[in-house]
């Protein structure tokens, strides 16, 4: 008997058939689309594939796909992620976060997740608000931005997550945008295929708490020379870009998170000769 | 410290049972420390009442944890008069003093130091053999082993022959291990299939992160140092969720920052372990040192209505068995449980018999596609439903901390709420520890009712002459089990709830779980002072 032919997964075959909460015209609709394309690029399964995220707009994206997903708590995504596969390195495993999620509640996690260097694609939605709770500042938002919480702005420097993931280790730093899904797809696509700690920031923008973002469609332009492997050079440009150079910016060499499980050389009862009178 | 493990491996290789608990000063290394002995016949768990022999190398700081070390008019001190006299503190016991020139008898010997005079002295005392003293020694120290042999025979040749202080021989038979609490739980674990750790350091729990990191890779498994305890739980959820059995091991500040992650783990149904080696508190407490006031937070500390599963070893050797079931009911129900260990079971290294094993392996209900849609939360009758694990088709889900329906996708319903609720529910409460939800020994009007480390003590109380009392020592603290709490108590009138903290936790949690006799008197201190048997007994035999 002759084999099935495989016929190759189109994106649709990465999304469940699950109702999004966004808004309509909300940027994660878009990065929702990118993934599952960059999915199908990359000719893998749904069930080879897990999605991990915390809590906030953007974490609502693996029960909206048809991957394994891991809904957990606010911040936390990145451990729970890194837990998953470290313990089961076969597996691909995006995460997913927002500015909130990623950058304020679980910063810690993601200066560690960065130096540890575990093999995962780290996917931030980035709209610089948060919209769950309904609109207010979060670390990458501007000093003046008023809001009900902070009238008049925080005024508190922008959290700059590109600069803070290169020095803290990142092997694959890059920018994408929401409004060009099949550029974010192909960005997402290369961070998978990156050995290491892959880190894309998304401009996504927010039409109901930050309706200007909706000019940020015009702002972007493409990353102009290619991406470079010197984090010294990544760093100046990260730092003295204008915030919407898009694409790759950073591939580094650093070798992955080696931890993982090796093959057994002892069994549990060879364990109790270092009790035993 | 190094004298007193050289004594304690002696005795054992004697064929002595022997316990060595340890205290110190705030220092972070050297200072004043004391090793504190307990060479036996029979197996014992706890200290006795007083210490026959105090030794002292020097008297530095001592006040500091005088009250540890109570003796009495029976007991020997011996000192260095070089190092002045002993301290008040001590001598008002009206013990019996013993000079000996430590320091000066040290310097005799090329390479001799006073405290391995004075673990000669001690090994002589007591009777126990040079070439069992030789023996320890030559497996602890990797260099300077001609001196220290050397000091420790002119130690012993110091002390008469019949002081009143040796052992009878020893009983033999029985297969020992000389093994810490930590290890022991950390063995239980590796028992149990838990195959990944996630570890942030914290005192009194990192010695079993330490005993399990080589561990767990010779039986190929990882563990993972976290950057803290938010991140160590999540990521032992992470791998759970990938279908390795996993867990992580803390103390009371640590798990208070894991308790979020717990409640996850309660509502999308993902087994873990979190073993907590419990210290003083509430904050920072007083880190190396025991008590059992972590119960409230461990019971009651989740939001929501959390059903999960609390386990407390009431041995040293019971660390390995409660730990090991411990991980087959979070697998087998897919709930967090909570080993509650604490301080003196976690850092004492005894000589134990080597504890029955569980022989029946509950592991966790694996879903295999068939066909049919995947609902990962199925309402069945057990509450248990079968968990997919990622990477097999045909049964893609997401694990979720929002509400849900039976597929999994999040639901704001009062139906899916309820229903959900109650399969939760039901699975922990239909859980059946058979006998391994108590100790229960004895037989009497009073019942000494208690858990963890001070069952040792009690156990000891009950077993002395005018104390007909039964003991009943939990080890399944959650679910509550109030049936075989009432079966257990029959005929009993009176009941004396021991326990080591402040408030009365345990008591409390007992009056609102369980029917208790009419007469019940709570027997309580907070740490770090342990139980002596005969306060346990001064209780019970009180009219």
């Amino acid at each position: 008997m002759n084999a099935p032919l495989a016929i190759p997964l189109q994106a649709k075959d990465f999304k469940s058939d699950y109702k999004p909460v966004w808004c309509p015209g909300c940027g994660d609709y878009s990065v929702l689309a990118a993934i599952t394309k960059a999915l199908a690029m990359l000719e893998l399964k749904p069930h080879e594939v897990a999605v991990v995220s915390g809590i906030g707009c953007s974490s609502r994206i693996p029960a909206y796909t048809s991957c394994y997903g891991f809904h957990g708590v606010h911040g936390r995504s990145l451990p729970a992620a890194t837990g998953l596969k470290v313990a089961r390195p076969e597996l691909t495993v995006l995460v997913a976060s927002g500015d909130g999620d990623g950058y304020s509640i679980g910063g810690n996690h993601f200066l560690h997740a960065c130096r540890r260097n575990v093999d995962l694609a780290y996917i931030v939605m980035d709209n610089h608000v948060y919209g769950m709770t309904k609109g207010q500042p979060s670390p990458t938002t501007e000093p003046d931005w008023s809001s009900k919480l902070a009238p008049g702005g925080t005024g508190l420097r922008e959290f700059h997550p590109l600069v803070i993931a290169l020095a803290s280790g990142a092997n694959f730093v890059a920018r994408a945008f929401s409004g060009d899904p099949n550029g974010c797809a192909a960005i997402i696509a290369e961070a998978v295929r990156h050995p290491g700690f892959s880190f894309v920031e998304i401009l996504s923008p927010c039409v109901t708490f930050r309706p200007e973002q909706r000019a940020w469609k015009d702002a972007v332009h493409p990353a102009p020379v290619a991406p470079t492997d010197d984090p010294a050079r990544a760093a100046r440009r990260i730092m003295t870009d204008d915030g919407f150079n898009i694409g790759v910016l950073y591939k580094g060499a650093r070798p992955p998170y080696s931890g993982g499980p090796k093959a057994p050389t002892a069994t549990i009862e060879d364990l109790e000769c270092a009790f035993r009178l | 410290m190094t004298a007193g493990n050289i004594l304690l491996e002696a005795a054992a290789a004697a064929g002595y049972y022997a316990l060595m608990t340890r205290t110190s000063g705030p220092q972070i290394r050297g200072g004043e420390a004391a090793a504190m002995l307990r060479i036996s016949t029979y197996a014992t768990d706890g200290q006795d009442d007083r210490f026959q022999v105090l030794a002292a190398i020097d008297w530095q700081n001592v006040q500091r944890f005088a009250s540890e070390l109570p003796l009495g008019a029976e007991s020997l001190i011996v000192g260095d008069p070089a190092q002045g006299e002993p301290p008040e503190v001590f001598t008002k016991s009206g013990a019996r003093y013993l000079p000996l020139a430590l320091k000066a008898l040290a310097a005799q010997v090329p390479g001799g130091w006073p405290n391995m005079v004075a673990l000669g002295a001690l090994a002589g005392l007591v009777g126990l053999p040079h070439e069992a003293v030789e023996a320890a020694l030559r497996k602890w120290m990797k260099k300077g082993l001609d001196g220290a042999i050397a000091a420790a025979r002119l130690g012993r040749s110091q002390i008469q022959p019949d002081t009143g202080f040796r052992l009878q021989g020893p009983a033999t038979g029985e297969k020992r291990w000389l093994i810490t609490g930590n290890e022991a739980a950390g063995y239980g674990a590796l028992r149990g299939g838990v195959r990944f750790v996630a570890a942030y350091p914290i005192t009194p729990a990192t010695e079993l992160l330490e005993w399990l990191s080589p561990a767990l890779a010779k039986v190929g498994g990882t563990l993972v140092q976290a950057e803290d305890e938010l991140a160590s739980i999540n990521m032992a959820l992470g791998a759970s969720f990938g279908g390795v059995p996993a867990l992580t091991a803390t103390s009371g500040p640590g798990l208070s920052l894991m308790i979020e992650a717990l409640g996850l783990g309660v509502a999308a149904e993902v087994p873990l372990v979190v073993v907590d080696v419990m210290r003083t508190g509430p904050s920072t407490g007083i880190a190396t040192k025991s008590e059992q006031a972590d119960l409230d937070i461990a019971l009651h500390g989740l939001h929501g209505d959390a059903p999960h599963i609390v386990v407390a070893p009431n041995s040293i050797a019971d660390c390995v068995a409660a730990t090991e079931w411990a991980v087959g009911l979070a697998e087998s129900l897919q709930v967090p449980a909570i080993v509650l260990s604490d301080q003196y079971f976690g850092q004492a290294r005894a000589v134990v018999d080597v504890p029955p094993m569980n022989q029946s392996k509950k592991s966790r209900q694996i879903a295999g596609p068939d066909g049919k849609a995947y609902r990962r939360y199925a309402i069945t009758p057990s509450g248990v439903s079968p968990m997919a694990i990622p990477g097999t088709a045909g049964t893609e889900y997401t694990a979720d901390g929002l509400e849900h329906n039976e597929r999994g996708l999040p639901s704001s319903q009062a139906g899916d709420h309820l229903a959900q609720m109650e399969k939760r529910a039901r699975k922990v409460a239909q859980l059946d520890p058979g006998d391994a939800w108590a100790s229960v020994e004895g037989e009497g009007e009073t019942a000494v009712l208690t858990f963890g480390s001070c069952t040792g003590p009690a156990r000891e109380a009950l077993a002395r002459e005018g104390c007909r009392a039964k003991l009943i020592s939990m080890r399944l603290l959650a679910p509550a089990q109030p049936e075989r709490l009432k079966r257990a108590l029959q005929g009993v009138r009176r009941v004396i709830v021991v326990e080591q903290n402040h408030s009365g936790q345990f008591l409390r949690y007992l009056r609102s779980q369980y029917e208790l006799p009419a007469e019940v008197r709570s027997l309580r201190r907070p740490g770090p002072l342990p139980f002596r048997p005969e306060e346990i007994h001064r209780e019970v035999v009180k009219p």
